[in-house]
């Protein structure tokens, strides 16, 4: 095939090609981060840490502790919120536990099943393809930019509640539910490993709204069948009738960050969390490239 | 390299036969449901021509054109583009094609600019450091450029046609899959448009237009093929197709009876008469000794047409009005490609069923 390259493709491949790959995954950020869609699901997000700060202030106005659950609990959500008025970092503990069950995965459930189907609807799909984009490398991008979604909401539910923690309440020393105390920069690291397990718990769900999104033409549909699906789950997930499955529902073990806010950390349920998303990124990843790059794009 | 690449590839080709062919099926087929939407079909694009791809709405020009693209699989059969089999060698393939599928896609939340930019970062071939000026002479070349920096959610959409031409512009490409380029614009906006295909096959590229617009293929393909109903009906030069359809003889007379009469003393048939107006056939161009419709009949008076030369048209007028046939209007309607195709499909140019 030496003819016909007569100068009308780039002779230059060798080692920039693959840089030349990343173009897609910055322009792939570029489509998820700029949409106004996209903008007001952080600005809920960053709202929620807000609700949260300022019912906590007014409840505690008097000088009393908020909530009733008294500081511990293996992963029952709202446990880091009496803490909130004595450490405003706690608020970022608070917030991350009461958006990740819901508003979180919903987020998430909302970019990954609009990504390929919401692009088949409105026919850009075809033109990426022949662009050419090539199917398992388009999928990657996809899959690449929600994960970054997943990263960036953590971050934005973390820093907001940060924020507000520093704004309403005081700083300090942070005592773990272990009871040990640990330096508020050893606490600050801590909120940040948080973040980041919470980032990679909404991977599992990431996967499965871009296999959803893969057999749809119906960017809204895919959305609605992923955060659907999420609520089943977690519905499931608490029927005690159904234990002998639980382990295997990817957010059996969400909560389980919470072990990060122990001395010494209590890691077997958090492996259990970052393994189980691994599988269900895996399994459901598979299928999204199974499906995709056979599929007609009739759209 | 057993690929037969003869001849070198340029110009035009008005020999269709020995040009290399750009796109070329063998019993391409594509089944949905039970419905074969694309019915062994048998293409073969020159190299250097600018193809007119024409059939009514729903005819199979769009699934054949996705099959092509590989964004289809094929039922049965196979395409080769550029040389190579066509679902499999995309990646080789399609970045030196550009293509405008079933009108424009634009993500409308961002300009026209960056929608360009989108569609170059996804060709792994694009050199990045050459995107802006690329996308910048893509506008330009279709006239975009002042409103390159509006949100194509804004765009009108012959302005979005417009910008999805643009994208197939991004890079010198050897062909162009073009489906229905003239969609939604304006009498102005369509002449630019040709103009520009026109420019581009000087240039050598090799443009696929689909189209159902006849007059649109007329003026701008110099090869065109016929598609009704999942199947391709005719493939060949534009004069060549044109040619298979003779013009129909036309003529204006307050005499209609007596002009039918002479009219088909000298050999023409089927005659037509509406009011004032009698339309015939022409006997066949090459005269063949017998005159197949007109079994040489001694009666016929035949003064004016010379028995063995063809029938001259001046003559046969001289003789209507020999015979006393007063004449209005007298000529040939030239032969569209619209007769063409009602000949060849024995219907008219509707949506297939």
């Amino acid at each position: 095939m030496s003819r016909a390259e007569a100068g009308t493709v780039p002779v230059v491949r060798p080692l920039s090609s693959a840089l030349w790959s990343l173009g897609l995954f910055r322009s792939e950020l570029t489509i998820v981060f700029r949409r106004w869609r996209t903008v007001a699901l952080l600005a809920v997000l960053a709202g929620v840490p807000l609700l949260v700060g300022i019912a906590v202030k007014i409840e505690t106005r008097n000088g009393g502790s908020a909530g009733r659950g008294g500081g511990g609990g293996d992963g029952a959500g709202p446990a880091f919120i009496s803490q909130v008025s004595n450490n405003g970092l706690f608020l970022s503990f608070a917030s991350l536990a009461a958006t990740l069950p819901v508003f979180l995965p919903m987020a998430v459930g909302v970019i990954a099943g609009d990504s390929v189907a919401g692009e088949a609807n409105s026919g850009t799909l075809r033109y990426l393809l022949v662009a050419p984009a090539g199917r398992t490398r388009l999928l990657l991008a996809k899959f690449t930019a929600v994960a970054a979604f997943c990263a960036v909401a953590t971050l934005v539910v973390a820093g907001a509640a940060l924020a507000v923690g520093a704004a309403l309440f005081p700083l300090g020393d942070v005592t773990l539910l272990s009871g040990t105390t640990i330096s508020f920069s050893d606490g600050l690291v801590r909120a940040l490993m948080i973040a980041a397990l919470v980032a990679a718990s909404l991977v599992g769900v990431a996967a499965i709204g871009l296999f959803i999104s893969t057999l749809t033409n119906s960017g809204i549909g895919a959305m609605a069948a992923t955060v659907g699906l999420v609520i089943t789950v977690q519905i499931v997930d608490t029927i005690p009738q159904l234990h002998v499955v639980q382990p295997y529902l990817f957010p059996h073990y969400w909560l389980s960050f919470a072990d990060v806010l122990r001395a010494p950390v209590y890691w077997d349920d958090i492996v259990k969390n970052l393994g189980l998303q691994a599988l269900y990124a895996a399994v459901f990843g598979s299928a999204a490239w199974a499906r995709f790059t056979s599929r007609d794009i009739s759209a | 390299m057993e690929e037969p690449s003869a001849g070198t590839g340029t110009g035009r080709p008005g020999t269709a036969a020995d040009a290399e062919a750009v796109i070329e099926t063998r019993g391409l087929t594509k089944q949905y449901r039970g419905t074969l939407a694309v019915d062994g079909l048998d293409l073969t694009v020159p190299r250097g021509s600018v193809f007119g791809f024409l059939g009514p709405n729903g005819s199979g020009k769009t699934t054949t054109i996705r099959m092509l693209m590989g964004l289809i699989e094929p039922t049965a059969g196979t395409a080769a583009v550029l040389g190579r089999p066509m679902p499999r060698a995309g990646r080789t393939v399609l970045p030196k094609v550009g293509a405008l599928i079933e009108g424009p896609a634009l993500y409308g939340f961002l300009s026209g600019r960056d929608n360009l930019v989108r569609y170059d970062s996804a060709d792994p071939t694009a050199d990045p450091r050459t995107r802006t000026a690329r996308v910048g002479d893509a506008l330009d070349r279709v006239g975009l450029a002042a409103a390159a920096g509006k949100k194509a959610r804004a765009y009108s959409l012959g302005m979005k046609q417009r910008l999805g031409l643009a994208s197939a512009l991004l890079q010198p490409r050897e062909l162009l899959v073009l489906d229905e380029p003239t969609n939604g614009l304006d009498p102005q906006g369509m002449r630019e448009i040709r103009s520009l295909i026109r420019e581009l096959a000087a240039d050598g590229t090799t443009v696929f237009l689909s189209s159902h617009l006849l007059d649109e293929i007329e003026q701008v393909c110099s090869h065109v093929a016929v598609m009704a109903r999942g199947r391709l009906i005719t493939q060949g030069t534009v004069a060549e197709l044109a040619a298979g359809t003779r013009g129909r003889l036309a003529v204006t007379t307050p005499d209609p009876a007596d002009a039918v009469r002479i009219l088909k003393e000298h050999g023409v048939t089927d005659l037509i008469v509406l009011d004032d107006k009698v339309t015939g056939e022409l006997p066949p161009d090459p005269p063949d000794a017998p005159d197949p419709s007109d079994p040489s009949d001694p009666s016929a008076p035949s003064e004016a047409a010379a028995p063995a030369g063809p029938l001259d048209l001046a003559d046969l007028n001289a003789a209507l009005v020999a015979a006393g046939v007063r004449v209005r209007g007298f000529g040939v309607e030239r032969a569209s490609l619209e007769d063409a195709f009602v000949a060849l499909t024995g219907e008219g140019f509707d949506v297939a069923g």
